[in-house]
């Protein structure tokens, strides 16, 4: 049972079953769209044309308008791709493994962390496309009859586990959103007077009467699909890995990678939710459902993850040395720590494993606008740690003769804003035409976890 | 009728609320098999379909397009050497002024793509250089002339002819001098022809130019020995080398010969233990430098006190005179002691075109006794025979008025003589100026008439590169352009009425026909003198002529002054290939650099001004070059290469660079690359190059493995212990080991022998369609060429040790790539080879990223047909270069070296068809067959008698980066110095 006492409460301000409904699907059916979401849009539509201006230069002049070199083939793209994923983690995180343990909190930011997830899965997506050499034949990665043999894949690679691992975990987290969103957008189906968007959440709703038989039918379907996508959330991660840990590179080859890097999706995850939700509750004055004690909660995690990703660092260049290799000694001594690439290797490790340490202090915790801050060093901590990942091991492998810098082009820069105006705009779609917290799993928890006065209305 | 239940409550509110009434709820009445509008009569889905197939149909029809046709119209009258699809060969000569090599040359269809070396030849001895190689690709130039020019106009040979004839023969009745200025020329019908031709016109004269001249020698040899020559050196019957300036397996002189007869004195095949020894003397770090087993650094101005010193340390102790010498810090000792051990089996060469250094290393090599032994004056080398006293007399001639025309053969004066612009304006004068040049070069563009000359590859002619050794060249391809040989503009000019091929053969048949006795008739001699590319004239046994002493002196050494030394570099040479893109972009052996020319300076003299890589100095405030730091240059002194900075070369050579040839050293009469002095400024500008390798040590990883002579008699798996780890450990591997039933094809790179010529690289890019990507692309690390020569120091001190190592596809048995390809694009062959599918590839550059050796080539752009590429590959005549058999690749797609699977492939057929079995040494791949030096072997790993498994059979035997367990089937010898440990 939750103890209001010990917890407090999770929906501030007395909100009865009908104010949750009209907070929420407020927003949806207003006819005014708020200047500030115009402003948003454009500015993330600008950047996604600029990304959009990226991939043509890339696919009409070819992968060489990119900073990549024969020693360093894998740069941006593959870093903003493993970030990306890594913030996909985010909404499956919060909907399984806290539905798992029973964390009542997680109600008012499930539904967000999931879109963010769809967002941040599909700019992820885009980044193995854009990469091909020959996007035009990238349909080869797919096991499919064909008349060339058959050919078939190479099992054998990581890449390829990639590619069904990634369309797995889209496809589910998609589903798994849906489903969600189902009684909500039958409640958006009732409230509305517009007839268009009458029809079109009535067929999103799928005929959603709110019947027993479609809760018990709903609660079973989401309860199969959380237990079928709770393996996602980790093998996903966990295979993006093994594209390195699966390479012999110093700095990559290493079996320590795929929890490091689940850890890591959490990590950045989590603190993409924090970054989104601050500002999303301070727009929409969603304050009272999205509470202090919500952020607290991600900071508290934040501070248990960063402390496992510290532990990685550590071990990762103990085991280096205890390798001795003079290949892995090279990459983390010389090359990270004090190479080329020491100001991103050090960014790295502050940012990820040290100020995230911060919020061992209460009112560090409880400052929205620290929050806010760390919760983009954490953003920012996380991409480094990919970079240094991808290019430092790349960049001085075994032959010195090969060793080659690198360094991103405009294209490269222009795909990954572009992708960010993507996830950007993505958002600010589902937070303009989509129900952004499930309102009946707001109203299931809200009798225990809330101070109910008996004269709210209770009626829908 | 059914009765409807309503489910639940709100279901039923649900149903109502639609007002939906019971009856509607009901399912519409039916019959069995019948669609509802079938029953209707409106159109159905049968109509639908039909309707949709009519539609597509017409719309198929009508508006398919049609494909472009292409006829491929077969031969009615096959020639009788061409098979479609078969390559022939034809045996000729290169020779563009400067360097000489027998070759065969390979057509397909009847056009060259492909220059090999010619191993009948005791010459060149199927070595070619990088230069050679990429000739080829010269033929398909665009900037070549399309037909006879008058004053840059397209004209017509008839009335260029007799424009010309009159000219010339008003000249003569006028008394004007008529300069023919040619290259020198090594034919013997070419000169006899321009004998005739002064002849008939006595006003003409002729003189021979050189770039680079070795006067000083041909004169210092006329003092010592009453011959006026360049004697023949035996590089490989001395045991004790000392160079002195003389890149001799580079750029000097010979460097196939002697590349050849350097590497037979340092092979350790077959349990030997004995190794030659090399000292080298020199300013810039030079190919021969990194070679060296013993490199000093000295300044131009002390290269005349450090040999006096060590003719005199040398005569004190065999009791001759001794001269006054200035003193030099420089230590000869050592160098002295081994030469005089080795007496008579030692050679002391000087690349310094300065004749009291020239005197000297004679009064060296004779207290040594080196003639008849290690130098032969009997067969005097024919390269280089200009002088430049002539050169002068033209000079003045041409500036006084004397001269009334002048004829360009195969010089280009205007871009490479030091007083090019006192040319440029004394030429304007003129009234009859001539050039047979092939492009409109800087010569040819001042003069009235071009008489474009044919490639080599389009023309006949013979060859004396050394007294008693012919050569021939037949061309291997009609005349692409309206193009006319020199010699025939000549025959035409005389009215001979007969072509040089005719002329040619002629004079085989009337002076050198009665000399042999092996042949009955002139027409199987001269059939055998085609097939083969090469005759030897055998000469009677002479005695060495006597040597005369001279007075030797030496010039104080220069304190203080910056010394200039300029150096020729391989791939660029004196600037005639400069449009040749696969030459522009060949990686310099020890700088890496490609696409330019720079100032080398040693790190501490660079540190010492303040100046770091690619900071531009200005030269005597006007030329501004970019720093490279160069390690190993001496203190005090910077280099720069000759050979760029064309004005006139074409699309791809002009602007590359800059023109050095001005700063040559002509204090001491000859034109000298050495010692002019010249004073460095700093600017603040910076100037980027690109450079293929920016690392340049090992970092104590055991990559080339070395160690020295006496070490190595011990124990022949000296310095590859590593190797001796690796056999000892455990391997496992999840995946099964990989069998070979007939063949595993393998490579053996000996490093002892590789000097780093790169040679291997241009062959490879020729017979492989490897791309041109150009300066920009190459300093973003992307070049395509698919063998590196990586070139480590042994650190980074002021005199490193030098180490080159070709690296290209290991074909390794536990491949990286293979198995990270998702669409498995890579696949093992059962003969060992790793095998790239590029229909397949998509280009996640995986493989790229796993292959330690990083030996993989991804296509970044489409450097097919793309004007951002504006090489050979752009132009329809430039791509007549490509091999047939291998593809061009395609943007997107990742390549590698292929271990030349063609050549493979067509041996195998070549031995099935034959029903025999694949003999060793059958295929060569392009790398192997014109290495000068042997280095490359190639073979069946399975047959332990191959010569690859042979001279795998040693303890110097490694693969590079063995720990990794990837089994390359490509493996190194180590690298053995002769020094003393």
């Amino acid at each position: 049972m939750y103890n209001i006492k010990a917890r407090g409460v999770l929906i501030e301000g007395n909100k009865g079953y009908h104010d949750i409904t009209r907070d929420i699907t407020n927003p949806l059916l207003s006819k005014t769209t708020p200047s500030w979401w115009w402003v948003a849009a454009f500015i993330a539509t600008s950047m996604l044309i600029w990304g959009v201006w990226g991939f043509y230069n890339t696919i009409a002049v070819g992968t060489g308008t990119w900073g990549l070199n024969n020693s360093v083939s894998w740069g941006w793209a593959i870093i903003n791709f493993v970030w990306w994923i890594g913030i996909g983690h985010a909404g499956t995180a919060f909907s399984i493994f806290l539905l798992v343990l029973h964390q009542k909190w997680r109600t008012s930011i499930n539904r967000a962390a999931e879109a963010m997830t769809i967002f941040a899965v599909m700019a992820a997506g885009m980044f193995p496309l854009i990469h091909m050499g020959r996007i035009w034949d990238g349909f080869y990665v797919f096991p499919y009859p064909n008349t060339r043999g058959p050919l078939w894949v190479n099992f054998n690679s990581p890449l390829f586990w990639d590619v069904t691992a990634i369309s797995t975990y889209l496809t589910a987290s998609f589903l798994f959103w849906y489903v969600g969103m189902m009684p909500d957008f039958a409640s958006i189906r009732e409230r509305t007077v517009s007839k268009i968007k009458k029809k079109i959440y009535g067929i999103l709703s799928f005929g959603w009467l709110g019947s027993a038989r479609g809760w018990l039918r709903f609660e079973t379907a989401a309860l199969l699909m959380g237990g079928l996508t709770a393996p996602l959330v980790v093998s996903v991660h966990s295979i993006v890995a093994m594209d390195f840990a699966a390479g012999i590179v110093p700095g990559w080859h290493s079996t320590i990678f795929p929890p490091f890097f689940v850890v890591g999706a959490i990590f950045s995850g989590f603190a993409m939710v924090l970054t989104m939700m601050i500002i999303v509750r301070k727009v929409y004055k969603y304050e009272e459902y999205v509470t202090q004690r919500h952020l607290d909660a991600i900071a508290r995690v934040l501070t248990f993850v960063s402390l496992i990703m510290g532990v990685a660092y550590i071990s990762e260049i103990f085991i280096s040395w205890y390798s001795d290799s003079p290949y892995e000694m090279y990459v983390f001594f010389k090359n990270r720590a004090i190479g080329d690439y020491a100001f991103e290797f050090w960014a790295m490790i502050t940012c990820n494993a040290i100020i995230p340490q911060l919020f061992w202090f209460k009112k560090i915790r409880t400052n929205i606008t620290m929050v806010f801050i760390i919760s983009i060093f954490i953003n920012i901590g996380m991409w480094f740690e990919r970079f240094v990942i991808v290019v430092t091991s790349l960049s001085k492998t075994w032959l010195p003769s090969t060793w080659h810098a690198y360094t991103p082009t405009v294209t490269e820069v222009a795909i990954y804003v572009g992708t960010l105006g993507f996830f950007v705009l993505g958002i600010l779609l589902f937070l303009r035409f989509l129900p952004m917290m499930a309102v009946s799993e707001l109203k299931g928890v809200l009798k225990e976890t809330s101070l109910i006065t008996e004269n709210t209305n209770n009626h829908e | 009728m059914e009765k409807k239940y309503w489910q639940s409550l709100e279901v039923y509110r649900e149903m109502k609320r639609k007002g939906a009434s019971d009856k509607e709820a009901m399912p519409e009445f039916s019959i069995d098999g019948l669609d509802e509008s079938e029953i209707k009569g409106k159109s159905s889905r049968r109509d639908f379909l039909k309707m949709m197939g009519f539609s597509v149909g017409a719309v198929a029809l009508v508006s398919s397009c049609q494909m472009p046709v292409r006829k491929a119209i077969p031969l009615l009258n096959r020639p009788q050497e061409l098979t479609p699809g078969v390559s022939n060969y034809y045996a000729s000569t290169f020779y563009d002024g400067d360097e000489y090599c027998s070759i065969l040359v390979k057509t397909r269809e009847s056009r060259p793509i492909k220059i090999e070396g010619n191993d009948l030849s005791p010459i060149s001895q199927r070595a070619t250089t990088a230069r050679v190689q990429a000739s080829v690709l010269d033929l398909y130039d665009d900037a070549r002339l399309k037909g006879p020019q008058k004053n840059g106009k397209q004209g017509d040979w008839k009335t260029i002819d007799q424009e010309i004839k009159a000219k010339l023969d008003t000249l003569q009745r006028d008394d004007k001098e008529v300069i023919l200025m040619t290259s020198t020329l090594i034919s013997p019908s070419t000169i006899k022809l321009i004998g005739e031709f002064v002849k008939a016109y006595p006003n003409v004269k002729w003189l021979q130019y050189d770039s680079l001249p070795m006067s000083a020698m041909r004169q210092a040899n006329d003092t010592n020995f009453g011959k006026a020559v360049i004697p023949f050196y035996h590089f490989e019957s001395a045991d004790v080398m000392v160079g002195f300036n003389a890149d001799f397996l580079g750029t000097w002189l010979m460097p196939t010969t002697f590349s050849k007869q350097f590497s037979k004195g340092r092979k350790l095949k077959d349990g030997q233990t004995k190794m030659t020894r090399l000292y080298q003397f020199e300013t810039n770090m030079s190919l021969t430098g990194s070679n060296a087993d013993y490199r000093y650094q000295i300044k131009p101005s002390e290269e005349a006190a450090v040999l006096l010193k060590l003719y005199n340390t040398l005569a004190k102790k065999t009791g001759n005179t001794v001269f006054s010498a200035p003193s030099v810090k420089t230590d000869v000792k050592m160098v002295a002691k081994d030469l005089l051990k080795a007496k008579g089996k030692s050679l002391v060469v000087s690349g310094t075109n300065d004749l009291q250094i020239q005197l000297i290393v004679n009064a060296i090599n004779s207290l040594l006794g080196s003639y008849g032994k290690t130098i032969d004056l009997n067969t005097p080398v024919n390269l280089k025979q200009g002088m430049e006293n002539d050169m002068k007399q033209a000079m003045s001639s041409i500036q006084s008025g004397k001269a009334g025309g002048v004829l360009f053969y195969n010089v280009n004066p205007v871009y490479d003589c030091v007083h090019s612009d006192k040319l440029a304006k004394a030429l304007k004068k003129l009234p009859l100026k001539v050039s047979f040049a092939t492009t409109m070069d800087e010569t040819a563009a001042l003069c009235d008439y071009v008489c474009p000359d044919n490639n080599y590859l389009e023309s006949w002619n013979d060859a004396e590169p050394a007294a008693g050794f012919y050569s021939f060249t037949q061309p291997a391809i009609r005349p692409i352009f309206d193009t006319r040989q020199f010699q025939d503009s000549l025959l035409s000019w005389t009215g001979a009425g007969k072509s040089f091929q005719d002329y040619l053969e002629e004079n085989w048949k009337t002076n050198f026909f009665p000399k042999q006795k092996v042949f009955a008739g002139f027409d199987k001699f001269w059939f055998k003198c085609k097939q083969d590319g090469v005759y030897y004239f055998a000469s009677p046994e002479m005695e060495q002529p006597k040597y005369k002493g001279a007075k030797l002196k030496a010039p104080k050494p220069k304190n203080g002054a910056v010394e200039l030394a300029l150096y020729e570099k391989i791939s660029a040479g004196t600037g005639k290939h400069a449009n040749n893109p696969w030459l522009q972009e060949m990686p310099d052996p020890v700088t890496t650099a490609t696409w330019d020319n720079y100032l080398t300076l040693s790190p501490a003299f660079a540190k010492s001004r303040g100046l770091e890589q690619e900071d531009v100095v200005q030269i005597n405030n006007q030329l501004e070059l970019p720093v490279l730091v160069q390690p190993g240059q001496t203190e005090g002194t910077v280099g720069i290469a000759i050979g760029y900075g064309r004005s006139h070369a074409g699309k791809v050579g002009d602007g590359v660079g800059k023109n050095v040839y001005h700063l040559m050293n002509v204090s001491g009469g000859a034109k000298n690359l050495l010692g002019t002095v010249v004073t460095l400024k700093k600017t603040s500008k910076t100037y980027p190059l690109a450079l293929t390798q920016t690392h340049h040590v090992m970092e104590g990883r055991p990559i080339v493995r070395e160690t020295v002579l006496g070490e190595f008699i011990k124990n022949p798996a000296a310095g590859n212990e590593e190797h001796e780890k690796f056999l000892k450990s455990e391997n496992f591997s999840l995946y099964p080991e990989p069998k070979f039933d007939a063949f595993q094809w393998g490579i053996s790179i000996d490093l002892n022998s590789c000097t780093g010529c790169s040679n291997c690289l241009i062959s490879c890019q020729a017979e492989n369609n490897v791309a041109v990507v150009g300066k920009e692309q190459v300093k973003r690390g992307r070049i395509m060429q698919w063998i590196r020569v990586d070139r480590y120091y042994s650190e980074m001190a002021d005199n490193p040790e030098v180490f080159h190592m070709p690296v290209m596809c290991q074909q390794c048995d536990n491949a990286p790539c293979e198995n990270v390809c998702p669409v498995a694009a890579l696949s093992h062959s059962d003969e060992g080879l790793s095998q790239v599918t590029y229909n397949r590839c998509i280009g996640t550059r995986y493989c790229m990223n796993n292959c330690p050796y990083k030996a993989r080539r991804f296509n970044w752009f489409e450097y097919v047909n793309n004007n951002s590429f504006d090489y050979n590959m752009n132009s329809d005549l430039g791509k007549l270069v490509l091999n047939p058999d291998v593809t061009v690749r395609q943007r997107g797609v990742v390549e590698k070296c292929t271990f030349c699977v063609q050549r493979i492939q067509e041996k195998k057929l070549q031995a099935k068809a034959e029903d025999r079995e694949l003999r060793d040494g059958d295929i060569l791949t392009a790398c192997q067959q014109s290495c000068p030096t042997d280095a490359i072997q190639f073979g069946n790993l399975l047959d332990k008698k191959s010569t690859v498994s042979e001279s795998n059979d040693t303890g110097r035997m490694y693969h590079l980066l063995e720990s990794l367990h990837t089994l390359p089937s490509l493996s190194y010898l180590t690298k053995v110095r002769n020094k003393e440990a």
